[in-house]
């Protein structure tokens, strides 16, 4: 090829490139019925509202224990449906993978157990469980809890496949039980990748858990919401600032951990 | 028998272990302080079950089309694509400023810090934030799902631009390339399956993002059409109808997104 048939081409390409793009923001823009004027016109209004109405104020910070209290509601929900999800997840993640599994028919069970669990989404677990469970915390710890362990089946079967392959091969030849390839072997050499990944969940589902609260009147989300409805933005801006920080703490020390035993 | 020698300390294993100890501890302590709400978690199980049985088994609409429900999917849709592709511009322009082969170490971590905050609000709140002044509606929850989105695609993006080797970058450098020439001659011709690819995989997370929104922050879309069956019509076979549309699209994503995903390592 002449180079420049050769920039020709990748003229074309990248015009080509740049006009599917074009094509698929429009046309999201009118099904969405999105106007790109507005939302630019919005930055500098929501910027300028915030400055004058978003700041915590002496009110507001007499609501903090009442926030902080909702705020340890909703870590303690993120973390333990992230470790009782572990668990389960754990379970299903050594009868899926190829490595591990007792059976082809038990990996292939497994596998769509949890495809069916992490792809519905966790707003969407939220409305089903609200039939039964209400307005309890049951219904957002479920929800965490059914797409977490999803999520972990898929990460932890990935996981025994890339570290344990050879090892479990080895200590098969040698006529070891299965129980006890399985914790001498598989968990103590996955653990730490495994551990990286449920603490990615517990990031994740803190976030989410501020989503479901919303949804199912329970911790921080919904106490957002009250302050949100009721157009007390000091104490919803202080409780936004008090989010931020647990966010930023909890990854702060996760990646901390996950740099030391990776 | 000749007894084994103690192991020696290992910094790593006891660090897994303390925080295996931790999360324990936080786990029972959350059991003990549940708020159950004087929910009976035997028949309330036993009503899930059976709920749950009804809306795979006996799906059906009511209160809308199957027109309509395409239609409210395919809202759906494109408000995930739209909030993947302004979030990939944004994320493109500054992830060049985060590549530490391609940007100064001071930018890098400005641009990092902003997007740690960022990315720290969860994506709900930023929606009902701008909702204030735009009102509920696409454009507040385009806004605010962007934010993540470029969050997310700067991290991923800036990874990419980093895997190009330093030698490449000093050799166009020495040859007198400007940087905007090593940046559209080496830099994105050299990473444009990896940006695509993650650009993909946004787009899946994005989408369920999307369901969320119509859900808890007006956004529209199917998400709220699963809101009012749930919340208002408290019907739950429309509901299972719903969820089966929504779980076919988030499946057949997932499996175009790991069949060409393949090459990148998934996100952390």
């Amino acid at each position: 090829m002449l180079p420049h048939e050769y920039l020709l081409r990748r003229r074309v390409w990248a015009g080509a490139g740049l006009a599917i793009i074009v094509a698929l923001a429009s046309g999201a823009s009118w099904l969405t019925d999105f106007d790109p004027g507005r939302a630019l016109q919005a930055f500098p209004e929501a910027a300028s509202w915030a400055v004058a109405n978003f700041v915590p104020d002496a009110a507001a910070w007499k609501r903090l224990p009442k926030i902080l209290d909702k705020l340890n509601e909703t870590i303690l929900m993120a973390v333990s449906s992230s470790t009782v999800a572990a668990i389960f997840a754990l379970v299903f993640a050594i009868a899926g993978a190829r490595t591990t599994a007792v059976h082809p028919l038990a990996g292939l069970v497994s596998r769509g157990i949890a495809t069916v669990f992490r792809n519905i989404d966790v707003s969407a677990w939220a409305l089903i469980l609200l039939f039964s469970f209400g307005q309890s915390a049951y219904t957002g710890y479920l929800a965490l809890f059914f797409v977490t362990f999803g999520f972990l089946v898929r990460v932890m079967i990935e996981t025994i496949d890339d570290v344990s392959t050879d090892s479990v091969e080895a200590l098969r030849a040698t006529g070891a039980a299965y129980v006890a390839i399985i914790s001498q072997s598989v968990i103590p050499a996955c653990l730490p990748r495994m551990l990286s990944w449920v603490l990615f969940m517990i990031e994740t589902n803190i976030r989410s858990a501020t989503l479901v609260g919303i949804l199912t009147g329970t911790g921080i989300g919904f106490q957002f919401d009250l302050y949100y409805k009721s157009f007390n933005y000091p104490a919803a801006s202080l409780l936004v600032l008090v989010v931020v920080l647990a966010v930023l703490a909890i990854e702060v020390s996760s990646n901390a951990i996950r740099r030391a035993v990776l | 028998m000749t007894t084994l020698p103690p192991r020696p300390f290992n910094g790593a294993r006891w660090l897994v272990r303390a925080t295996l100890a931790v999360l324990t501890v936080l786990t029972i302590l959350a059991f003990a302080t549940f708020d159950s709400r004087s929910v009976d978690v035997g028949t309330a199980t036993a009503d899930f079950l059976a709920g749950f049985q009804r809306l795979l088994l006996e799906p059906r609409l009511e209160n809308v089309t199957i027109v309509e429900l395409l239609e409210q999917l395919a809202i759906t849709v494109a408000l995930g694509a739209l909030t993947t592709l302004i979030g990939a511009v944004v994320a493109f322009v500054l992830a060049l400023g985060v590549a530490r082969n391609l940007a100064p170490r001071w930018l890098s971590l400005a641009i990092n810090a902003v997007t740690a905050l960022v990315r720290a609000v969860p994506t709900v709140l930023w929606v009902l934030l701008f909702a204030v002044s735009a009102g509920l509606g696409s454009v507040a929850a385009v806004i605010g799902m962007s934010f993540h989105s470029a969050g997310y695609l700067i991290k991923a993006y800036a990874e990419s631009f980093e895997e190009i080797e330093l030698g490449t970058l000093e050799a166009l450098q020495a040859s007198g390339a400007t940087w905007w020439q090593i940046v559209a001659q080496a830099v994105v011709p050299s990473s444009v399956t990896a940006l695509l690819s993650w650009t993909f995989v946004r787009f899946e997370i994005n989408f369920s993002t999307a369901i969320a929104m119509g859900a808890a922050a007006g956004a529209g879309g199917i998400g709220f059409d699963m809101f009012m069956a749930s919340g208002f019509y408290l019907d739950l076979r429309e509901l299972g109808a719903f969820t089966y549309a929504v779980l076919a699209f988030a499946i057949a994503l997932e499996w175009f997104a790991t069949r060409t995903t393949a090459r990148i390592r998934r996100p952390v």
